[in-house]
């Protein structure tokens, strides 16, 4: 993060972020504007204008797919007739290779989750929350678990929430590893204490989702975003993006890779790749070009230099076929082999797969040792066009879940873009004999 | 910490054996789970609807105190939470974190995807498996460490990541790896 002191106007996710990352108390959390959205919503707001104000701001979801988070709260049943027993669930699973933005918000300021979790529940009036979270997060347990008694000391959980008459009751759920969790669906499984295999939707989970109750399941930072856009409104939130984008609000990017400046930063929707990986990122290190990049997480499609001016937006990464994801960049330099890169990649995925569809079970391993033989210099003819069938056969629509879908993702982008390194890995007719 | 201590060759074969048979011995124990344990897991299952959420957290708990979960304990937290052995032992069976035989005092996990993998992870994981003498997957001979893979974790811009036990260490090079496991004894 930036050394200069930010505000709450420009950077709400991130302002309240001390030099140090150490986690605000509830006295320093307090201090700047802590709690005044929940006080807020709680006083003067009812729940469904809540909901409103979170679909008028047009709020998308950050963990990858950016559904809008308003129009998912309004698909949970309400009123008299409503389940009493109905769940918020904040999807604290960060784990897509690539992301590390959840982390930051869990670890440095606690007490905007449980806030935001607060509000998020009244508006679809929930009465328990868990934060999923992975099990390697000790450190943002610890502080959540700590903001959690201090919420709940303060009177901003419990039987009565700020004094009224609805109540919320927030625990922290730790994970014991697995990808797959992070699938809203697995981690719903995962949540009741079973192997983290996907369900079939419909129904969604905001109908019958934990133990068959309506349940909501948002990302860390959708969710940190709610009581800013309760206490500055919908129209602040979308002027967050300065016209960058259709998209509202701000972001948080970032750059892994061989930079100069590797890091996370809160910047307005929209802002380019250009932007980030040059002026934030401090460009590649010395000596490196730029070969590709994956926008947002092992699961999406690479892009090349040429696509560095696009806006990092849903939508416009979405018509460079490829996809925003978490919107945290991982870029390749010209020293690396893109079939080893790929390699690594869907290493990942088939050991990462719940094994629960075929497609994806068998699909993976197959595909990481056709890409093992490639690497080694010793494909067959035919490879190639194995790799190609296996982006079709794991692509959407064949499995339960997006795992191998996304897996597929930057295999078939770098079939399509660096055709003539696959084709390098194809052994010699002669070597083929002598082998 | 000496350099013989970590990978001598020499002696492994005996300590190996010893070792072996201490293994042995615990894992045919009969499992008693400790007050505190159980007192933590009932605790645990007050949180949902249905105490078997609380199986995840449960053998949590057991392999706190043991290192790995036991035998003994898949069929006492089924009883403890109301499922199946089978379906307990399908968890614990199923997560990357629970570990059903026994690991070394430490366990060291070295972040094998992309960005770590683009700055430097197979130089760091390689030098691991040098200076211990183990491959990933492998114990040391003498029970102190257990090497291996885990995915992203989320500490991308210090990459090569890795976490010994519950502390995670960012941009690991490859000859620092002797100061930073004799912090691990």
């Amino acid at each position: 993060m930036s050394a200069a002191k930010l505000s709450g106007d420009t950077h709400p996710l991130t302002y309240r972020i001390q030099p140090d990352l150490q986690p605000l108390d509830l006295q320093a959390y307090a201090a700047q504007d802590g709690y005044a959205a929940l006080k807020k919503a709680i006083k003067e707001l009812q729940p469904g204008d809540v909901t409103k104000l979170v679909k008028d701001a047009n709020l998308r979801g950050r963990g990858g797919a950016g559904f809008p988070a308003g129009v998912k709260w309004s698909l949970v049943p309400m009123g008299a007739d409503a389940p009493k027993n109905k769940y918020l669930v904040c999807n604290a699973d960060e784990m897509e290779p690539g992301t590390f933005k959840d982390r930051l918000l869990m670890e440095s300021v606690p007490h905007q989750l449980v806030e935001a979790m607060i509000v998020a529940a009244y508006a679809v009036q929930a009465r328990v929350g868990y934060i999923f979270l992975r099990g390697e997060y000790v450190v943002a347990a610890r502080n959540l678990n700590r903001a959690i008694v201090e919420a709940k000391q303060a009177g901003y959980l419990g039987a009565k929430v700020c004094g009224g008459d609805w109540g919320f009751e927030l625990f922290v759920h730790t994970g014991a590893g697995r990808y797959i969790c992070g699938e809203e669906t697995a981690l719903i499984n995962s949540l009741e204490g079973r192997r983290a295999n996907p369900r079939a939707k419909p129904p969604f989970p905001q109908i019958a989702g934990l133990w068959g109750k309506p349940t909501v399941v948002n990302n860390v930072e959708t969710l940190c975003n709610v009581p800013h856009i309760v206490l500055r409104g919908a129209a602040w939130f979308q002027g967050l993006n300065q016209g960058k984008s259709k998209d509202a609000g701000t972001k948080l990017y970032g750059v892994s890779g061989r930079v100069k400046n590797p890091g996370c930063w809160e910047l307005p929707m929209g802002t380019t790749a250009r932007e980030i990986l040059e002026v934030h990122g401090g460009g590649m290190k010395d000596g490196l070009k730029l070969k590709c990049w994956l926008p947002g997480g092992a699961s999406t499609d690479f892009l090349l230099p040429e696509h560095l001016d696009l806006a990092m937006d849903f939508d416009t990464i979405a018509k460079a076929h490829s996809r925003m994801g978490t919107g945290l960049l991982t870029v390749v330099d010209d020293q690396q082999n893109i079939v080893s890169v790929v390699r690594n990649l869907e290493d990942f995925f088939a050991r990462e797969s719940c094994g629960w569809c075929t497609p994806c079970r068998d699909g993976l391993p197959w595909t990481h040792k056709l890409l093992q033989s490639l690497e080694r210099g010793d494909g067959q003819s035919g490879d190639l066009e194995a790799l190609e069938q296996m982006t079709r056969f794991l692509g959407p629509g064949k499995t339960f879940c997006a795992h191998a879908p996304g897996a597929m993702e930057p295999l078939q982008s770098a079939l399509r873009f660096f055709r003539g390194e696959f084709e390098a890995g194809i052994a010699k007719p002669s070597a083929q004999v002598a082998a | 910490m000496s350099t013989a201590k970590l990978s001598s060759n020499a002696d492994s074969g005996v300590i190996k054996l010893a070792e072996l048979q201490k293994q042995a011995a615990v894992a045919s124990a009969p499992f008693v789970m400790h007050a505190e344990d159980r007192a933590a897991i009932e605790h645990e299952t007050h949180h949902y609807e249905d105490p078997r959420a609380a199986s995840i957290e449960a053998l949590k708990i057991v392999q706190k105190r043991h290192g790995w979960v036991p035998d003994g304990a898949i069929a006492q937290i089924g009883a403890l939470l109301s499922v199946p052995a089978s379906d307990v032992e399908g968890v614990a069976t199923f997560y990357n974190l629970i570990f059903r035989k026994p690991v070394g005092r430490h366990v060291i996990k070295v972040c094998d995807s992309i960005s770590c993998y683009l700055t430097g992870y197979d130089d760091v994981h390689r030098a691991f498996s040098d200076k211990l003498g183990i491959k990933l997957g492998q114990t040391t001979a003498d029970g102190r460490f257990t090497l291996l893979p885990i995915c992203c974790l989320g500490a991308c811009d210090k990459g090569p990541v890795l976490m010994i036990d519950d502390d995670t260490h960012g941009n690991v090079a490859p000859d620092t790896i002797d100061q930073l496991l004799e912090r691990y004894l």
